[in-house]
């Protein structure tokens, strides 16, 4: 490991050297990023980086499509790797260790909120990229890149029999859907729906059916039928089929959405028993259209939920090392070519299931 | 008597025969009394929002004559031999349904208005499927003992009226989400509904927000009991109270932004509907995935819960603020355009016991 300090100024940063693949603003490509991460306080944990998953919010967040972007990003918050080194008061690793960094990397700890372990909601919340640490200032930069120094509440440890690579995803995809599953108390005698087959789909299906549910996938293509089942689904809905959507009318427990292509949720809502509850994961631009006499009476919980605590992603870890779940990935070179063919490709749906960096091969 | 016989009792009401046509004099009969039977004379029927849209064909064909009135408070006047909990001279009422199968899951559950096979006090049927069941603009009603609830002795019963259905339908949610003295809660829209949420709400304890278009409602609101008032196209106001409250209730039927009220809920909030606007909610993606919060509705409630919301009214004093009014065709109408413009505090409550003379 290189350090840099300069010492003429001594107001200047003194961090650690560190390479990452950013973008400079929505309209041009990824380079090469040369930058500093934050010499390791006593509470910090450096991991050298293996894969970084691409989550499609890397890609709405590149193209400013949220319109909340600051430039120069580097993305990425699917981070999995290894220890290199920890500050003198972390307890809970050290060197060696395989780590994972999700969505967020600080937070108040302080609030109710935190308290309660929902840390993505505090209001000081520091997400990974595209963000600032706690000061408001220093901008936070994602897994794009070779190195992550990481606040040891906020770093995970990945259980040694699953391999890296494809645990990536697990650190966005896999919470966001564990997350809303536990909540809702899915068990053997749940019917769940899972809505779309891609990175958030296709994980949430194989931890339903690792906690005991009825899985139902519920798709616009009858093309992703056999890959359900082989995910662990026992039924499939063509949304778009008006008499199989009529059959199932009625028949679910809890749904969890993860489309963000702009759809109509009132088919969904048929298909929930009374009380029945509705969780979004995607994140459609449009809003969604919720009939009020659907509400009243069917009574349903409509909700969303947005990766989860710390504790819970931790435990979400663990639970899949127990029950061997990794994300079905493409492990890929990471070059700024290779992210841009990526990114067209998961716009386009054309991945089984999630695209993971090979960071630890990339900056040669 | 002989059972081939049609053994009915010979009752009035105000009944409108076709759409767009006025109310008039209707003669009918309500059934003689089965075993589980309690005959009512009817003494005060609230006129309620969904009267109006049942009369004017806004969510359904109707079918004709068509007597509406869920909000019933009466004497009961005769019950059938193995009625239990009644007796001649009690105080009763009877709100939006007359009968279920009283066997299956959502009955079971004390939930009876999700039976599939509800049967509502007007513009439905019997459990036969056949048989019209007339509402509360009548002189008379003969309701199975289940579905009648004692009304407590000190609450007045003109002023109770509403309590059937605007009552109910607030006290549900409220206690659906454990409402008490640490609740922050907000109530949206100050009429019929509103105005009880309001009152309920704060004899449970709770901190009363009440959200209005109207800042002239703001003493109203105070006066009711609401410790708190934001009008909510004033930016200003409802950015100060974003995530301040437990639940909402929103009472409104208008449309009208539900993503401007999801932004006073405290994250994993509660929203519960019980007004019916025509349009669907519109409901960002986002305030969802951020905030977590509960979007649900909720619609009357069963009978145990109507029971016990009409016994908590009578420990805590608690009546409809209403304008009483006697029952005639013109007086009807002329209460419906009102009520539609919501120029009522805040309930027109119909005196049938001196109609029909």
């Amino acid at each position: 490991m290189t350090s840099k300090q300069t010492t003429a100024n001594t107001t200047s940063p003194i961090g650690i050297a560190a390479k990452g693949y950013a973008v400079d603003s929505a309209s041009t490509p990824f380079k090469l990023f040369n930058f500093e991460r934050r010499m390791p306080a006593a509470d910090d944990v450096v991991i050298r980086i293996h894969y970084c998953g691409i989550c499609h919010t890397d890609i709405h967040q590149v193209y400013n499509e949220w319109h909340m972007s600051k430039y120069p990003m580097v993305p990425g918050h699917e981070i999995t790797g290894v220890v290199e080194q920890v500050g003198s008061s972390v307890k809970h690793f050290r060197a060696g260790d395989h780590a994972g960094v999700g969505c967020m990397v600080d937070s108040c700890r302080k609030c109710h909120i935190c308290k309660k372990d929902t840390e993505q909601n505090c209001a000081d919340s520091c997400l990974t990229y595209n963000s600032t640490e706690l000061d408001k200032v220093t901008p936070t930069y994602g897994g794009y890149s070779n190195l992550i120094i990481v606040k040891e509440h906020f770093v995970c440890k990945i259980p040694k029999n699953l391999p890296l690579d494809a645990a990536a995803p697990l650190l966005c995809a896999g919470i966001t859907t564990y997350s809303p599953l536990r909540r809702y108390k899915v068990d053997k005698h749940t019917q769940l729906g899972i809505v779309g087959l891609g990175g958030l789909g296709h994980i949430g299906v194989k931890l339903g059916a690792a906690m005991g549910a009825h899985v139902t996938v519920i798709s616009t293509s009858e093309s992703k039928r056999d890959d359900a089942m082989k995910l662990g689904a026992k039924a499939f809905l063509v949304s778009k089929d008006d008499e199989q959507m009529k059959t199932a009318a009625n028949s679910l427990d809890l749904i969890i959405d993860t489309v963000s292509a702009p759809h109509d949720v009132a088919p969904l809502l048929n298909l929930l028993k009374f009380e029945g509850v509705y969780c979004a994961v995607g994140a459609p631009t449009k809003p969604l259209e919720i009939g009020a006499f659907t509400l009243l009476m069917k009574r349903p919980t409509i909700t969303g939920s947005l990766i989860g605590g710390m504790k819970e992603t931790q435990e979400m870890l663990d639970f899949c090392g127990k029950h061997n779940i990794t994300c079905d990935i493409e492990k890929i070179e990471a070059t700024p070519e290779t992210i841009k063919t990526a990114y067209d490709r998961t716009v386009k749906a054309d991945v089984k299931y999630r695209f993971v960096l090979d960071i630890l091969n990339a900056f040669k | 008597m002989s059972p081939a016989q049609n053994n009915t009792i010979p009752a009035k009401a105000y009944a409108v025969f076709a759409d767009d046509s006025p109310f008039k004099v209707f003669d009918f009969e309500r059934r003689t009394p089965r075993v589980d039977d309690v005959v009512i004379r009817i003494h005060y029927c609230g006129i309620c929002h969904s009267d109006i849209h049942h009369v004017y064909n806004e969510w359904k064909k109707e079918t004709y004559p068509l007597v509406p009135g869920h909000e019933i408070t009466g004497v009961v006047e005769q019950v059938g031999s193995s009625v239990k909990h009644f007796s001649v001279g009690d105080h009763v009422g009877v709100g939006c349904v007359v009968d279920t199968c009283l066997k299956c899951e959502p009955c079971k559950k004390h939930k009876e208005q999700h039976c599939p096979d509800v049967c509502y006090t007007y513009g439905s049927t019997e459990l036969d499927k056949v048989t019209p069941t007339h509402g509360g603009y009548s002189n008379l009603v003969t309701v199975k003992e289940h579905f009648v609830c004692k009304i407590p002795n000190n609450l007045p019963l003109d002023a109770a009226a509403p309590l059937l259905c605007a009552g109910i339908t607030t006290y549900s949610p409220l206690r659906q989400y454990n409402v008490g003295k640490d609740s922050r809660i907000g109530v949206v829209g100050l009429g019929g509904l509103g105005h009880m949420g309001v009152k309920l709400g704060a004899a449970m304890g709770a901190h009363v927000t009440v959200i209005s278009t109207s800042e002239s409602k703001r003493n109203d609101a105070i006066k009711l009991g609401a410790k708190a008032f934001l009008v909510s196209k004033d930016k200003e106001q409802m950015k100060t109270a974003a995530n301040s409250l437990d639940l909402i209730i929103d009472t409104v039927s208008a449309p009208h932004d539900v993503n401007a009220l999801i932004d006073l809920l405290k994250f994993e909030g509660v929203y519960c509907l019980v007004g019916a606007p025509p349009k669907p909610l519109e409901i960002g993606a986002f305030p969802l995935i951020m905030k977590r919060p509960i979007i649900t509705g909720s619609n009357i409630g069963g009978m145990k819960e109507t029971q016990e919301m009409l016994d908590f009214c009578g420990k805590h004093n608690i009546v409809c603020d209403i304008e009483k009014i006697q029952a005639t065709p013109e007086t009807i109408k002329t209460a419906y355009d009102r009520t539609v413009k919501s120029d009522v505090k805040y309930r027109f409550v119909l005196d049938m016991l001196n109609a029909f003379k």
